[in-house]
């Protein structure tokens, strides 16, 4: 049996009159990949954020190797505390990157604020080369860069406080299908090399199948179906992920159907 | 059938580039087809659509003919442009929050231009917003609305019912579905289909996705850095690809029904503006690229058997069903 590394208990958050994440519960165990698939407004990004603790929940706990998240203080070292347990890699690497600031720069400025007093350039070069990258990347801008390449960049920088939970917040979507290939072995090796657990945040089913153990399937702020990700994919059980399914486009496809199913759901 | 859009040998070049952003790309659609062009950024796709408008970026010189309705798009006179604009070719975008002025109640969007350049009087033109506000399945109240009060999803049939308004021959659809949500997706696309069955119109769209394409269009068109690496019949091309940019980039696909693990990613990236290209295009990723790869860039041909599909591949018969280069 794996050790559970994270561990979401009854989440509710509401925004005036709507329930954004209602009851949402949900486990990681180490080394695990949990997907979260939904469309927007199913809550998914929002669970996420109160994970990572960029936003409160109304109710419900967030625990990392059984402790909770939210009982730490607020002060500078709980803070830097929080950080190394769970990291998050955002869509647009352009957004999430200072684009003043040299790729060595950006993992330097991270490593010595968690690890002050240690050997950085070496850790820098290792991080660089988990993900594919070189000297010439680490002396380069963001900008200087091609979409993948930033995106490798944020999966190191959130790599080098070496955190037990990635939240990975559709980190593909933005790319292009070959580079997006690229990146999501990438993701494969990374975990199958240093054991880290993902969660997942994407609504492309594909992308779930291909990174995913396990999955969740959220609809207007509710978990509608979970399970085994192989399972839930070959034989959905409730009518939304049966139609989330159906509404990937294939050959032959008749989106006339789904928009009749869609209605009546 | 008559074609309603004929583009040949186009070339495009801009300022500060070792080579043209396109390079000879031929395209047909006819009335009442839907084709699809099929590229990853940087190709060239959206160029070639938004060249159709005549919108191109500043700068840029051209070669070849883009016709629309048999009149080349690239030696019209203002006055000329703005009539296609209005009533012969009309285009949907990705974003319809980008592109519907928010201020602005829908109805003053989807009147204006027929108002300014077709002369319609304000009757007539608010006549005929309801009517295509019907047709894409929307209510005459949308028309006082503002864009902020409606979802994405009916914002785009909002851009949909502004593309019809003119009565074009033409659509042409920039990645409209890329913003929208997979459920709202297959709706718009339902639509879509069904308003060519009842206008008649052609349909041109643009997409990053191998699988909408294939799903949703009678012929598909393959770009890669600005040139047409492959066309066809849509299902023949997705089931049995001849050029390997098609192959791999559907094996780079991620799928539902797929195992898990690592896909075939295509290593390395498009080739930059600032390169010049000897040969073909794609060669520095292919697995199958031969010293003749490097040095002649090959021609869009017809494939042996199937006068329907042509590749631009020196190597085609050695690629396998579902790309598995038989190498």
């Amino acid at each position: 049996m794996r050790k559970t590394v994270l561990e979401v208990l009854g989440l509710h958050r509401s925004y005036g009159g709507v329930r954004a994440v209602d009851d949402v519960s949900l486990t990681l165990a180490e080394g695990r990949s949990l997907g979260i698939v939904g469309e927007s407004g199913s809550g998914k990004t929002t669970t996420a954020r109160i994970i990572v603790g960029l936003e409160r929940a109304d109710s419900g706990r967030v625990l990392v190797h059984r402790r909770d998240r939210t009982e730490r203080g607020r002060g500078r070292a709980d803070r830097l505390a929080r950080a190394r347990e769970v990291q998050m890699v955002f869509q647009d690497p352009y957004l999430s990157l200072d684009p003043r600031m040299p790729v060595a720069t950006v993992l330097r400025e991270t490593l010595r604020l968690h690890f002050p007093g240690t050997d950085h350039e070496r850790r820098i070069a290792e991080l660089l080369d988990q993900v594919g990258l070189g000297p010439r990347e680490a002396a380069a801008l963001p900008r200087q860069l091609s979409g993948g390449q930033r995106q490798r960049v944020a999966i190191a920088r959130a790599l080098a406080v070496e955190p037990a939970v990635l939240v990975l917040d559709e980190a593909v979507a933005a790319l292009d299908v070959s580079v997006q290939a690229q990146i999501l072995n990438l993701l494969a090796d990374i975990r199958a090399a240093t054991g880290i657990g993902y969660l997942f945040i994407t609504h492309d089913l594909g992308v779930v199948r291909c990174v995913t153990d396990e999955v969740v399937v959220m609809r207007r702020g509710r978990i509608v179906e979970s399970g085994p990700t192989a399972e839930v994919l070959a034989r959905p059980r409730h009518p939304y992920t049966r139609l989330l399914l159906d509404s990937v486009p294939v050959p032959g496809w008749d989106p006339r159907r789904i928009a009749a199913a869609r209605r009546a759901l | 059938m008559t074609t309603t859009l004929d583009i040949r040998a186009y070339h495009l070049r801009l300022p500060d580039t070792a080579r043209p952003v396109l390079a000879g790309v031929d395209l047909t659609v006819d009335a009442r087809e839907t084709v699809a062009l099929v590229g990853e950024s940087g190709s060239g796709k959206s160029l070639t659509s938004r060249s159709v408008l005549g919108l191109l970026p500043h700068g840029a010189t051209t070669g070849g003919t883009v016709e629309v309705d048999g009149e080349d798009v690239l030696t019209m006179t203002p006055d000329r442009l703005r009539r296609l604009r209005t009533s012969t070719a009309a285009m949907i975008f990705q974003d319809p929050r980008a592109a519907i002025n928010p201020l602005r109640r829908i109805g003053d969007f989807l009147t204006e231009s027929l108002r300014l350049n077709a002369g319609t009087g304000a009757r007539a033109a608010t006549d005929r917003a309801v009517e295509m506000l019907e047709a894409v399945g929307l209510s005459a109240a949308v028309l006082r609305r503002h864009p902020g009060q409606l979802s994405g999803g009916m914002l785009q049939r909002v851009m949909i019912a502004a593309a019809l308004m003119g009565d074009p021959a033409l659509i042409l659809a920039d990645e409209p579905t890329t913003a929208l949500d997979v459920t709202t997706q297959a709706e718009v696309v339902a639509l879509l289909g069904d308003l060519r069955e009842r206008f008649g119109t052609g349909l041109l769209f643009v997409t990053h996705d191998l699988g909408l394409a294939a799903a949703i269009s009678d012929r598909v068109y393959v770009m890669y850095a600005g040139r047409i690496a492959e066309t066809g019949p849509a299902a023949a091309l997705f089931e049995r690809p001849r050029h390997p940019y098609t192959a791999a980039l559907l094996n780079s696909t991620p799928r539902p029904d797929a195992p898990q693990g690592r896909l075939a990613a295509i290593e390395g990236r498009p080739p930059g503006l600032r390169e010049d290209l000897t040969g073909c295009s794609f060669a520095a990723r292919c697995p199958l690229a031969t010293y003749l790869c490097s040095q002649q860039a090959p021609e869009l041909l017809p494939v042996a058997g199937e006068p329907a599909r042509r590749t631009a591949c020196h190597h085609t018969d050695r690629i396998g069903t579902r790309g598995g280069a038989d190498a």
